[in-house]
């Protein structure tokens, strides 16, 4: 769980995670509008259904994965918010275009 | 048609700026392509934006400041932020990029993968669970959303990084409960025979304030912390280790960084296990110059030194990018090179006491438990891999026809390391044996309109 230093960054992006708004500093990526909303899962895993939150917060893990604005897979510690944006958790085995697959 | 430029820079961190202020400092036509939002890079990420927030003072609001300030301000740098790169036609010098406005290709003589570190990958039984994170993932919320944890913060592993963490966070009013320190007893008497303390006294007095300041607000240390692991259901409550256990809401993991050489594996550039910092990195030469002509490496990602060397490599890999684009003399370029060279001398100079000091355990690279999950996108555990090895898998190439591992979405780059090491210990054989994955392109996903861009020969 985190928590916002209002004095220090004001929250002034409005946007939607899971559907409830919630108020976060521009600059902050949508991974961290869904730590601050307090979710318990970004993300389900394929294979054995566990939950997931952002580990490193730097695009190296994919565990963020979760859908914005209709979009899947998105990396969501990478893109930045925007007001109104909606970001949603992703459950099940909806997959990421892998290279591998299309070799 | 793309545009074309004597220099691409990926990357716009320590390395990529000074590199970017150099060069077109030298009537080179740049480039500067960046995935986050501004310039930064790791160290100063959001620095225009939270420079002036009073839990990140010194060297981020002083000299990481003024870094990106010079950069913004130099005219002839194209800087395109928000921007991947997600292929690299080496021969033609066509980069393949995926932007906040679009996605598109531009051309580039020379092209310097200033890239940096990712952090280590912590493989602990319960690594995966919410609430267990990196060290610098808590960093990045407090840069870039001036957020912080709540309830119970534990830090765990060792290393400068997390003592900084520590300290931010208790200036930001979060301050950890507890350091879990894995360094094992003795590594200080081996660190210091090392040497470099007194070229490096300074950086190791930054570090002695740092650890003093942590403990005044209150954080408790346990060292010599063994066999640690997260526990509960759904989330993280507690950790245990040899001899003790606590309460946890909030796990934050650090072993260190090593650098992000997925591009440069994916581009077939030589590399070699570094067996100090037990990472691989790129054969780089003195400018930092890879195997392939027109690709060079400069910060940490061609090997862990800070970021202060990190602006003097820059510096250096754009004198030579000038020489080879005909601006600059070979007597010229080394003239110009000195002071750079003498800078990154001192700036390294710690760091071997450093990576004496805080060598990840062997249990780091290779789980002792075969219960941990060590790829986390396709929940393989160690004891999966090692079945893997004894059934005939040498190394993390091989491993994937076995077990999906570097086949997930973040192909490999958390457990690349991991798989090869156990391989490494089960087989009776060195890393370098074992190898390094050989990810391919793109570096990262992206859709079937984008791939449509990737050269026919590449996309097979
Ligand atoms: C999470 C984290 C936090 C850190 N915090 C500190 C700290 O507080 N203090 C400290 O002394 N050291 C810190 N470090 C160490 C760090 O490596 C510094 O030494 C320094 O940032 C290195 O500078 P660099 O220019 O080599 O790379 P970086 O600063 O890492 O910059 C690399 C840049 O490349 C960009 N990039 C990478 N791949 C792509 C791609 N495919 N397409 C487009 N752009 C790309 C990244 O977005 C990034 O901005 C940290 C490291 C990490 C991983
Ligand atoms: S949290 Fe690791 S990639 Fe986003």
């Amino acid at each position: 769980m985190f928590v916002q230093r209002p004095d220090i960054r004001p929250a002034t992006v409005e946007v939607l995670v899971d559907g409830a708004p919630v108020l976060v500093p521009e600059g902050a990526s949508a991974a961290a509008a869904v730590l601050l909303a307090g979710l318990s899962a970004i993300r389900e895993t394929p294979v054995t259904g566990a939950p997931r939150l952002p580990y490193c917060m730097m695009g190296v893990c994919f565990d963020c994965l979760a859908e914005i604005d209709g979009v899947a897979n998105r990396q969501s510690c990478m893109v930045t918010v925007r007001p109104g944006m909606r970001i949603r958790p992703q459950h099940g085995a909806r997959e990421a275009y892998r290279p591998e697959d299309a070799a | 048609m793309s545009l074309a430029y004597d220099l691409a820079i990926i990357g716009a961190g320590p390395a990529g700026m000074s590199g970017a202020l150099e060069a077109a400092g030298l009537g080179l036509s740049v480039a500067v392509i960046d995935e986050q939002a501004a310039p930064g890079g790791q160290i100063f990420r959001a620095v225009e934006a939270a420079a002036a927030d009073p839990a990140l003072t010194g060297e981020y609001a002083r000299e990481g400041a003024a870094l990106a300030r010079r950069f913004r301000a130099m005219p002839n740098i194209d800087y395109r932020p928000e921007t991947t790169l997600w292929h690299i036609d080496i021969e033609s010098g066509l980069l393949s990029l995926r932007g906040a406005r679009g996605s598109g290709t531009i051309t580039a003589e020379r092209v310097l993968l200033a890239t940096g570190a990712q952090e280590r990958p912590v493989p602990i039984p319960g690594w995966t669970l919410p609430g267990v994170m990196t060290a610098g993932a808590a960093q990045i919320l407090l840069k870039q959303a001036g957020a912080v944890p709540k309830g119970r913060t534990v830090l765990a592993g060792q290393g400068p990084l997390l003592w900084l963490l520590a300290v931010q966070l208790a200036r930001a009013g979060a301050a950890p409960a507890l350091l879990l320190e894995t360094t094992p007893g003795g590594a200080l008497r081996q660190a210091i025979g090392a040497g470099g303390l007194w070229r490096g006294r300074a950086m190791l007095a930054k570090g002695a304030t740092l650890m003093l300041e942590a403990r005044r607000a209150g954080m408790k240390v346990v060292r010599g912390v063994r066999s640690l692991r997260a526990e509960g259901e759904g989330a993280v409550r507690r950790l245990a280790w040899d001899g003790g256990s606590t309460s946890c809401d909030t796990l934050l993991l650090h072993e260190g960084v090593i650098p992000s050489t997925h591009i440069t594996r994916a581009l077939g550039l030589a590399h070699d296990w570094d067996a100090a910092q037990l990472c691989w990195r790129p054969s780089l030469d003195e400018w930092g110059a890879s195997s392939h002509p027109r690709i060079a490496v400069a910060g940490d990602g061609g090997g862990i030194g800070g970021w202060q060397a990190a602006v003097e490599g820059g510096a250096l890999a754009a004198l030579d990018a000038a020489h080879r684009a005909g601006k600059l003399s070979a007597a010229e370029r080394d003239r110009r090179a000195a002071p750079h060279r003498q800078a990154r001398d001192n700036a390294l100079a710690l760091r071997p006491f450093l990576d004496r000091l805080y060598a990840p355990a062997p249990t780091v690279l290779a789980p002792a438990d075969d219960a941990t999950i060590v790829c986390r996108c396709e929940e393989i555990t160690a004891g999966q891999v090692r079945q893997a090895a004894r059934l005939g898998a040498t190394g993390p190439n091989q491993a994937k026809a076995y077990l999906r591992t570097g086949m997930g979405p973040c192909q490999g780059r958390m457990c690349g390391t991991t798989v090869a090491a156990l391989i490494a210990e089960t087989r009776g054989i060195s890393m370098e044996e074992a190898g390094a994955l050989r990810p391919r392109a793109p570096y990262k996903p992206i859709t079937v309109g984008e791939l449509a861009d990737l050269p026919a020969a590449e996309a097979v």
